[in-house]
C-alpha cells in the first residue's frame, strides 16, 4: 500500500515540527540579548533594536569589584561618635545628598539610630547603657528580597541581578513613594523640596551647607525623586570599597580598634564578612520580615 | 453685507497679528548655532556625523548600560575605551568644558530643552560678560 494523502499529511507535519523545534528551543534556552548576539555575531545589531532590547553598549571595567552578593556587617561596638559622623559625612558629601535641617525634609542614606528604633525586636530595658547611647549606623539593607522593588510600577528601583545591590533609577521615578511605604527600614528619602537650588537660570551654583558646592562627579537629583543608599555601585565600578567602609575602616586604624564595618561578598566562603559572621552572633533588622537584609549587626 | 466695515477691520487686524511673527522677524535670521570644539581633545567617540544625528540615542544606551547593568565601558568605533559618563567624560572639564557653547547653542537655536542638566552638574563657567581669555593665565 502506497502512501495516501491523509499520511503523506501527517509525516510531512511532524517533520516540519521536529525541524524548527532546534532552533526554536535554542532561541528559548537563552535571553533574547544573547539570542540576537549569536544570530548576529557579536555588535551588529542595529542601534534602535539595541535599545529595545536594553544591550548594554559596553563592559564591566576591568578594574570593578565584582561579587555575587555584597554584604555589610557592622561592628556597634567599635563605632564612636566621631566615626558616626565621618561615616555620614562621607557618604553625603560624595553623593550630593542635601543638607536639610527640617526632619520632614530631610535626606538620608546612611544615619544614626537609636538601638531601640534600629533593633526594636531586640530591646529591653535593661540592656547594656552602652548600646543604648552607642551611635547605631543604618541604611539601606540591599534586601534579597526587596519590598521595594516589587512595589515600584515602573522599576525605577530594582535589584541587580549579579551582586544583589538594591538601586535606584532616577529617570525613570515617578515620585509615587510606594516604595517608601513598602520598605520597613525607613531607608528611603523623597525629595520635598528642590535639593539644589540654582542661583541663576543656566549657571551652575548649587549650595549645600557652608555654600559646599556638589561633588562634580556624581549627579544631584531633583524634587520629586526618591533617593537612598546605593551601597556605592559607581565606587565599586572603580574598583574602590564603599566609602562609609573606607572612612571607618581608616578611622578604626587610627584609633587601634577592629574595624567597624566590613563589606564584602556573602557567597565567598573565605572573604572577610564571612569570617566575622562565623566568629561573631549577627543580628539584622526585622529578619522576621522575610526581606533577608544584607546588612549585619555584630552588638 | 452687514456690519462691513467692522467685519472687514477685524479681519485686517487679525490677519495683521497672525502674520506679525513674519514680518516683524524678517530679514533678520535668528543666530545660527556657533558650537566651540573642545580644545584638548580631537577625536568624539564616535564620529561627528553619527553624533550630530544619534548623540540622544548613544546618551540613552550610555545610562540604560551604566544604571541597570553596571557595564560602564565602552569602545569607541576607532577602539579607545572611554568611561560611559555624561558629566565626567562629555561635558566635563576635560573635553566639552562649557555647555553654554556647545549643548545649548543647538538646543536651543530648535527649542529643546533636554532634562539632563536638571540632575547632572555641568563644568562650572565664568559669566559672559567678563572677557577672560585675557586675564587668565
Amino acid at each position: 500500500m502506497g502512501v495516501n494523502r491523509r499520511k503523506f499529511l501527517k509525516i510531512a507535519g511532524i517533520s516540519t515540527l521536529g525541524a524548527a523545534a532546534k532552533p526554536a528551543a535554542d532561541a528559548l534556552a537563552m535571553n533574547p540579548i544573547e539570542w540576537l548576539d549569536k544570530k548576529l555575531g557579536g555588535f551588529t545589531v542595529p542601534e534602535t533594536l539595541l535599545h529595545f532590547f536594553h544591550k548594554p553598549a559596553g563592559f564591566t571595567p576591568g578594574e570593578a569589584l565584582t561579587a555575587k552578593r555584597w554584604v555589610m556587617v557592622v561592628n556597634v561596638r567599635q563605632i564612636d561618635e566621631e566615626i558616626a559622623e565621618a561615616c555620614m559625612e562621607v557618604c553625603h558629601r560624595i553623593h550630593n545628598v542635601p543638607h536639610i535641617k527640617n526632619p520632614k525634609h530631610e535626606i538620608k542614606w546612611i544615619w544614626d539610630e537609636h538601638y531601640k528604633h534600629a533593633l526594636p525586636g531586640q530591646h529591653h530595658e535593661h540592656i547594656d547603657e552602652a548600646l543604648k547611647k552607642a551611635p547605631f549606623l543604618v541604611l539601606c539593607n540591599h534586601c534579597e528580597n526587596p519590598a521595594c522593588v516589587r512595589v515600584c510600577p515602573t522599576k525605577a528601583t530594582f535589584k541587580r541581578k549579579h551582586d544583589g545591590i538594591v538601586l535606584m533609577d532616577m529617570h525613570r521615578c515617578i515620585g509615587c513613594r510606594f516604595c517608601m511605604a513598602a520598605c520597613p527600614f525607613g531607608a528611603r528619602s523623597f525629595n520635598w523640596i528642590i535639593p539644589w537650588p540654582r542661583e541663576g537660570a543656566g549657571t551652575m551654583p548649587r549650595f549645600r551647607k557652608d555654600k559646599e558646592p556638589p561633588n562634580p562627579e556624581f549627579p544631584t537629583r531633583v524634587k520629586g525623586v526618591v533617593e537612598k543608599c546605593n551601597f556605592c555601585a559607581e565606587r565599586l565600578a572603580k574598583g574602590q570599597i564603599p566609602a562609609c567602609v573606607e572612612t571607618c575602616q581608616e578611622l578604626c586604624k587610627e584609633k587601634g580598634r577592629e574595624p567597624a564595618l566590613v563589606f564584602g561578598d556573602l557567597e565567598d566562603p573565605d572573604s572577610e564578612v564571612r569570617q566575622l559572621l562565623r566568629s561573631h552572633h549577627t543580628l539584622r533588622r526585622k529578619p522576621e520580615l522575610g526581606t533577608n537584609p544584607n546588612v549585619y549587626y555584630i552588638v | 453685507m452687514y456690519d462691513g466695515g467692522k467685519i472687514i477691520t477685524g479681519v485686517i487686524i487679525g490677519l495683521v497679528f497672525m502674520t506679525f511673527p513674519i514680518w516683524y522677524t524678517s530679514g533678520r535670521a535668528a543666530k545660527k548655532p556657533d558650537i566651540k570644539l573642545p580644545v584638548k581633545e580631537k577625536q568624539c567617540v564616535e564620529p561627528k556625523e553619527y553624533m550630530r544625528v544619534k548623540h540622544m540615542q548613544l546618551l540613552d544606551l550610555w545610562r540604560d548600560s551604566v544604571v541597570r547593568v553596571a557595564q560602564r565601558s565602552y569602545v569607541a568605533f576607532n577602539g579607545v575605551k572611554y568611561d560611559m559618563s555624561l558629566q565626567n567624560t562629555c561635558i566635563s572639564a576635560d573635553c566639552h568644558a562649557k555647555k553654554t557653547e556647545f549643548c545649548d547653542q543647538c538646543h536651543n537655536y530648535t527649542g529643546v530643552v533636554p532634562y539632563c542638566w536638571d540632575c547632572h552638574i555641568e563644568p562650572k563657567e565664568e559669566p559672559a560678560e567678563k572677557p577672560q581669555a585675557e586675564e587668565k593665565h
